[in-house]
């Protein structure tokens, strides 16, 4: 295991209540949680394992899997619903070839959903990477895969 | 450290500001104005040398979000002017003309600020959407540096914790009963009641060192689709939301508090960290604070992504390092909460309106509102509306003064169709709901709930039965799957919906939606599977004619089913441009150049990319 994993999990107490926020930096820095991850932090909080994988599957936000260098994520919230926003997410993965939660086989993009982001004014709107694309049109996808 | 030696820093800090020689440009940066484009508005400021000797201050957000990004710009013996949608190649121009030649651009500016005029430009405040309004919770927003916590400071903040710390616990509780501040994070439960009970709890606690007896939480969980009320105040005025918690912890006798804020907002967690950060440097957050016997501490704690954490037990869970399932009450967390130890949880806003209520009494408060909903609240105005943004009225006004006075009225000139609130576990209303006063009571009578203040207005390109459709997969999707009737039945309704917007809907089917609707309302758990039925019945109850078209007549007057709608070329516009033929992703649209086009029905799969390109208002759904 990478010494810098090690360093993220063990920068915490090692109390239970640190489970998620561990979880969190490691995905913040490897954008998955990989298994010996998990491991390592079940035995740092003196946890079975199952229990850190019951807690990381229950909550969205996880990855088991790398991302791509590009992440999508188009929010299919209610403003964003009533105009469109599952069609863009189905043009996405038509244009794409993959499927929600999955990464393109050259590893560029990952295409996720998401709930709401709380900028429904613009609606529709997705992110790319920590970038928030409002007011999104298939004019303005096509550009944005055209040049990143 | 007493907090008037602070005041003192922070007004000469604050009126620097007023009275500065420079011109000082501030700019809306919160999450709209930064995807609006903001940040590259102070890049092309910084960028300009002719006005670089301004200062720029990054502020939260006004609430005019159709607007963004907004400069507004103070020159000495001018008043205060605000400009919108505002874009990099303008904004060097529109602040230079504006300081070197008073020359006001009419194609963006919005108004001023204060009681001075300048070349007969309107107030910001007389513009159509604020004008009805009542700004107490959002008065900071858009106008101090959320991150400087002097501004908060210069601008009367952390007086009502002052105020309270010469106060009794009881007096305190006494005066949020007397204001009648019921809570904003949906049920609107009052909000003296659960102080108290975890109050009276926390004096039963046997004293133990280095322990807190009880715990403040405030739910920044924000999980409503399409709300985004709390994300802009956290972003605008966060010690707002802070200073309430420190009321609240001091009230209960807690030393402790979390404040959960969901991780998709991650401009409102910095704003968070810095905020508190600044506060342990005045003392304001540690121990013996401002001087006095009470010390309190206050930690982020990022959700991971699940609506269901939202609800109250469930969010304890969650912070305890669990996964979020929620657990029958009673007891409530007031009486034992987080690691069992009793537990104030408080919405964002009921946090923010304590610290305004304490600061100016309860009879201030009380000046808005209705009898059994006082105050101001935050509303969210989204989905297709002319206006959207954040809005702050007093309760008791109607949907229509908000909807359409406020917000414009639908966009595009169509027809309005409903208006949906309080989110998965609300309801959506007809337009003959729209005289209905938006109170607590009221909303529940007519079949929804105010919520957390989420509004999304739905024209008549809307189909009511996919949003129930939208509402279930959400809540199907969110389910912690303890219980059975949530677990199960919305998954039932789920598939039955779906089946209808596909058109396999049969006449039985509307039976068993509502039946199985009243069950699940009746059998789950938590609020989220007692409530989310709502969404369903809500418009079987104004829309019940969209349900029985699309099972009886196989038709979506909304336009939404695909199975039930079709693309065609509108002949006399179609010029034969071709760009339709090349941007479809089927290969479903024949025509030669300069001829009129056409639609292979068979192969057109619906995605809409032909409409999106057409310049010509060709492409026709049916
Ligand atoms: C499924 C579900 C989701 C909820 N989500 C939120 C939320 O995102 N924010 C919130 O403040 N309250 C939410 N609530 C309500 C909380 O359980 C709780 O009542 C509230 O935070 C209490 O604060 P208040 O008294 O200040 O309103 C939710 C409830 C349920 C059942
Ligand atoms: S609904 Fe998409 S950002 Fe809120």
């Amino acid at each position: 295991m990478p010494d810098d994993l090690k360093q993220i999990i063990h920068r915490h107490w090692g109390e239970r209540s640190e489970l998620i926020s561990i979880l969190q930096k490691i995905q913040e820095q490897y954008g998955y949680l990989p298994p010996e991850a998990m491991q390592e932090t079940a035995s740092y909080l003196k946890i079975p394992d199952t229990a850190v994988f019951a807690v990381a599957t229950f909550y969205s936000q996880f990855r088991f899997e790398p991302r791509g260098e590009k992440l999508i994520r188009v929010c299919l919230g209610t403003a964003c619903h009533v105009r469109g926003a599952d069609r863009f997410l189905a043009n996405l993965k038509k244009e794409l070839g993959i499927e929600e939660g999955e990464t393109t086989p050259d590893g560029k993009y990952t295409l996720e959903s998401v709930a709401c982001i709380g900028c429904c004014a613009l609606s529709p709107v997705l992110t790319l990477n920590e970038e928030v694309i409002a007011n999104i049109t298939s004019p303005k996808i096509r550009k944005m895969l055209i040049k990143k | 450290m007493k907090l008037e030696s602070v005041k003192e820093n922070a007004s000469n800090e604050w009126y620097l500001l007023q009275d500065s020689r420079d011109p000082v440009i501030y700019v809306g940066t919160a999450t709209c104005g930064r995807s609006a484009g903001a940040l590259g508005v102070i890049e092309a400021l910084q960028k300009d040398d002719d006005i670089n000797n301004s200062r720029i201050i990054e502020t939260g957000c006004l609430g005019l979000c159709y607007a963004e990004p907004i400069i507004m710009i103070k020159k000495t013996g001018r008043p205060l002017l605000a400009f919108g949608k505002v874009n990099p190649r303008v904004a060097a121009r529109l602040v230079r003309d504006y300081l070197n030649e008073d020359k006001i651009n009419n194609d963006f500016v919005l108004g001023t600020v204060g009681e001075e005029r300048i070349n007969g430009v309107g107030k910001l405040f007389d513009l159509p959407v604020l004008k009805p309004q009542v700004r107490r919770i959002l008065n900071n927003c858009g106008f101090i540096d959320p991150e400087n916590i002097y501004h908060y400071i210069a601008n009367s903040g952390y007086s009502g914790l002052q105020k309270t710390l010469e106060l009794k616990p009881d007096e305190i509780i006494g005066h949020v009963k007397v204001a009648g501040l019921r809570g904003r994070g949906g049920a609107g439960f009052p909000t003296w009641k659960k102080w108290k009970t975890a109050r009276d709890e926390a004096n039963k606690q046997p004293a133990a060192n280095n322990e807190s007896p009880a715990f403040i939480i405030c739910n920044a969980d924000e999980g409503d689709p399409g709300a985004f009320m709390n994300r802009s105040l956290l972003e605008g005025d966060p010690h707002s939301v802070l200073e309430g918690m420190l009321i609240a912890g001091y009230t209960i006798g807690a030393s402790r508090g979390y404040i959960y804020c969901r991780a998709e907002y991650p401009l409102a967690l910095s704003r968070l960290k810095t905020a508190l950060d600044q506060m342990r440097e005045l003392n304001l957050l540690g121990e013996n604070i401002l001087g006095t016997d009470f010390s309190f501490d206050i930690r982020i704690k990022e959700g991971a992504g699940a609506f269901v954490c939202g609800e109250e037990t469930a969010l304890i869970a969650s912070i305890e390092g669990k996964r979020g399932a929620p657990v029958p009450r009673p007891p409530f967390p007031a009486e034992v909460g987080l690691w069992e130890k009793p537990t104030v949880i408080n919405n964002v806003e009921t946090f923010a309106n304590v610290a305004l209520l304490l600061k100016h009494g309860a009879d201030w408060f009380t000046e808005y509102g209705t009898e059994k909903s006082r105050g101001t609240k935050t509303f969210s105005l989204a989905g297709k509306i002319k206006y959207p943004g954040l809005i702050e009225v007093p309760l008791g006004i109607t949907l229509k003064e908000i909807i359409f006075d406020i917000g414009g009225g639908p966009s595009d000139g169509k027809k309005f169709k409903a208006v949906q609130t309080g989110g998965p576990s609300g309801g959506c209303l007809s337009s003959d709901m729209l005289d209905l006063p938006v109170d607590y009571d009221s909303l529940v009578q007519a079949g929804s709930i105010m919520g957390s203040g989420g509004l999304v207005v739905m024209d008549e390109d809307t189909c009511m039965v996919d949003v129930a459709r939208y509402f279930l997969e959400f809540t199907q999707k969110e389910s912690c799957g303890k219980c059975v009737p949530c677990r199960l039945g919305t998954k039932a309704m789920l598939d039955i919906l779906s089946k209808i917007t596909q058109g396999k809907g049969e006449e039985k089917d509307l039976n068993f939606l509502k039946e199985t609707g009243a069950a699940v309302q009746k059998g789950s758990l938590c609020g989220l599977g007692k409530t989310a039925p709502n969404p369903v019945l809500s418009t079987f109850r104004y829309f019940e004619n969209e349900y029985t078209q699309h099972v009886k007549e196989n038709k979506c007057s909304g336009k939404t089913c695909k199975e039930m709608i079709s693309y065609y070329v509108l002949e006399e516009n179609c010029t034969g441009c071709t760009v339709c033929k090349r941007m479809c992703p089927q290969e479903a649209i024949i025509g030669e150049s300069k001829e009129v086009h056409k639609i292979i029905e068979e192969v057109c799969i619906k995605c809409n990319i032909c409409h999106e390109y057409c310049k010509y208002d060709a492409i026709e759904v049916n």
